[in-house]
């Protein structure tokens, strides 16, 4: 990686697409440029093979059929289609009621908004202060009108990893179809969408080291999902997401598909390792930071961490050169706006001001990750000096006993 | 987001961070802004004969709000508390070339000012 930029630690976000994954990808930008659906010739056959290879390596990792796999152009296109596409039908059959959790990403969150604009029925089920819901009430939210229940397998703010197999049972077992948004978890954890009873999975490829531009949705076909498309067009991808599939993005996200398969184990442990030397050595030497989210049931390349006294945009602006990494608060959004996730994880606002996602991966090194502790503890140590918060707390203060001047 | 240098420079070397006591009576003291909002400021001011000859800050918030209350204090050094009631926040937003996302911090410099003012003379009109 370049050396004249920082340290990158923001695999959440997205990561830098595997040599592998490109060297697979070339041939099918000039070579063997075809359209997957040209069926009359020998350029469109051999575009169509290619994609459904990278169809059936996709399928793979989430023990799915291949015939399952709907490419769309990423998981926010996929999460868009799950949820109008599953909500638009079914209201025919009288069921208009979704149940989603507060802690989705923004593409769920902004969906149901909209469908309830449109007359449907959302329920926003709350998580506790491990970013986990509750199964139980789940249950009690379940009605004869409800159509789909949303809940991602991994938090892409604070890495908790729900506990899928419960939700899909119950979904089962209630007759609900069960979509999962898995941005964060495909080809990071075993996934088998029987097991699990997925009916419906989203899924990106450039969180696994796939090209950007490509993702897709699983929809499960016994028993089948019947879906609404949102585009209208030639009716490919079983007339579920019309488009030319582009064929080298299939290519590469196949490619990638395979090779998270194969390394997941490996890369788990290495990433694991990474991430538990990063966190002893923030804890060893500094007081009151918190891990957010759950501390175990977590998707290891994701340690977010409040520094207690400390605020996040002040603390992204120290890392600025050396480290690159996300911030739980969008003050720079002008909204000065705490991390909604953090907000429903009931973290304290003071903290969630101070909250920072370290986001590692297959190419991150123990070098890198010591290069950053050092430099995490300096800027910390640096701005904790002229905090007043931090005074506050180290002379013993309750910040909840103070009347703050609120406001701004 | 990108700072000017001005920002960058009072970040990494703040003007007179610290605290004085704030009981003691030749000291203003100002406590503005909240956590829930990301930025709290606190401002102090020790005044001799009318004018202001120390000041202090700690703040919680960003490099913008942290570069806006070190220049303020600085600002605020050798004048008299009516001079010192007279900085507007605009004066810190061109000092700094503040962008728009952030004139917030700006006005809450000049009112951490006014806040240290009452304060002083509270003490003083008892």
């Amino acid at each position: 990686m370049n050396t004249k930029k920082p340290i990158y630690l923001d695999y959440q976000a997205t990561t830098p697409v595997d040599p592998k994954v490109v060297s697979a990808m070339v041939p099918y930008l000039f070579e063997n440029f075809g359209n997957p659906h040209s069926s009359s010739h020998a350029w469109g056959w051999e575009a169509e093979t290619a994609v459904d290879v990278a169809r059936e390596q996709v399928a793979k990792v989430i023990g799915a059929n291949h015939k399952d796999i709907i490419f769309t152009s990423g998981a926010t296109e996929s999460n868009n289609l799950a949820l109008k596409g599953v909500m638009e039908f079914y209201k025919q059959q009288g069921k208009d009621h979704l149940i989603v959790s507060q802690v989705e990403h923004k593409c769920v969150l902004s969906s149901a908004h909209y469908l309830s604009e449109r007359g449907f029925k959302v329920d926003y089920l709350p998580v506790n202060e491990q970013a986990l819901i509750d199964i139980n009430q789940l249950k009690d939210l379940i009605t004869d009108k409800t159509a789909l229940v949303s809940i991602m397998f991994v938090n892409n703010e604070v890495g908790t990893i729900q506990d899928v197999k419960a939700i899909g049972k119950l979904c089962r077992e209630k007759g609900v179809f069960f979509h999962t948004d898995a941005a964060q978890a495909f080809g990071k954890l075993p996934i088998n969408v029987d097991e699990l009873n997925i009916d419906l999975m989203s899924i990106s490829a450039h969180k696994i080291y796939g090209p950007k531009g490509i993702g897709a949705l699983y929809v499960r076909r016994k028993p089948r999902v019947r879906v609404l498309p949102q585009m209208s067009g030639g009716g490919q991808e079983r007339g579920l997401r019309s488009g030319t599939l582009p064929t080298h993005l299939c290519v590469g996200f196949g490619e990638a598909a395979k090779i998270a398969m194969e390394t997941m184990s490996d890369e788990h442990k290495k990433i694991k390792a990474l991430s538990d030397s990063l966190k002893k050595q923030l804890q060893d030497a500094l007081p009151k930071i918190y891990i957010n989210g759950d501390e175990n049931n977590r998707i290891p390349g994701n340690l977010n961490v409040s520094f207690s006294g400390v605020e996040g945009e002040s603390l992204l602006m120290g890392f600025g050169k050396t480290i690159a990494v996300s911030s739980g608060s969008a003050c720079t959004s002008a909204s000065l706006e705490s991390s909604y996730v953090l907000k429903a994880m009931g973290v304290r606002e003071d903290l969630a001001h101070t909250s920072i996602r370290f986001g590692m991966g297959r190419f991150t090194t123990q070098e890198e990750v010591n290069i950053t502790a050092k430099h995490v503890i300096d800027t910390v140590n640096h701005l904790r000096h002229m905090s007043p918060i931090w005074e506050m707390i180290e002379a013993g203060i309750d910040l909840n006993t103070i009347e703050w001047a609120e406001g701004h | 987001m990108a700072y000017s240098n001005k920002v960058i420079d009072h970040y990494e070397n703040p003007r007179n961070v610290g605290s004085f006591g704030a009981d003691e009576s030749n000291v203003g003291t100002a406590i503005v802004g909240a956590p829930a909002c990301g930025d709290v400021m606190k401002l102090q001011i020790k005044v001799e004969d009318g004018i202001i000859k120390d000041a202090k800050f700690k703040t919680f918030g960003c490099g913008s709000a942290i570069a806006s209350s070190s220049l303020i204090t600085e600002m605020l050094m050798g004048k008299t508390l009516d001079e010192a009631l007279q900085i507007k926040n605009t004066d810190v937003v061109e000092e700094l070339e503040l962008p728009p996302v952030k004139i917030h911090c700006s006005v809450l410099a000049e009112e951490a000012v006014k806040s240290a003012i009452a304060d002083y003379n509270k003490k003083h009109t008892n």
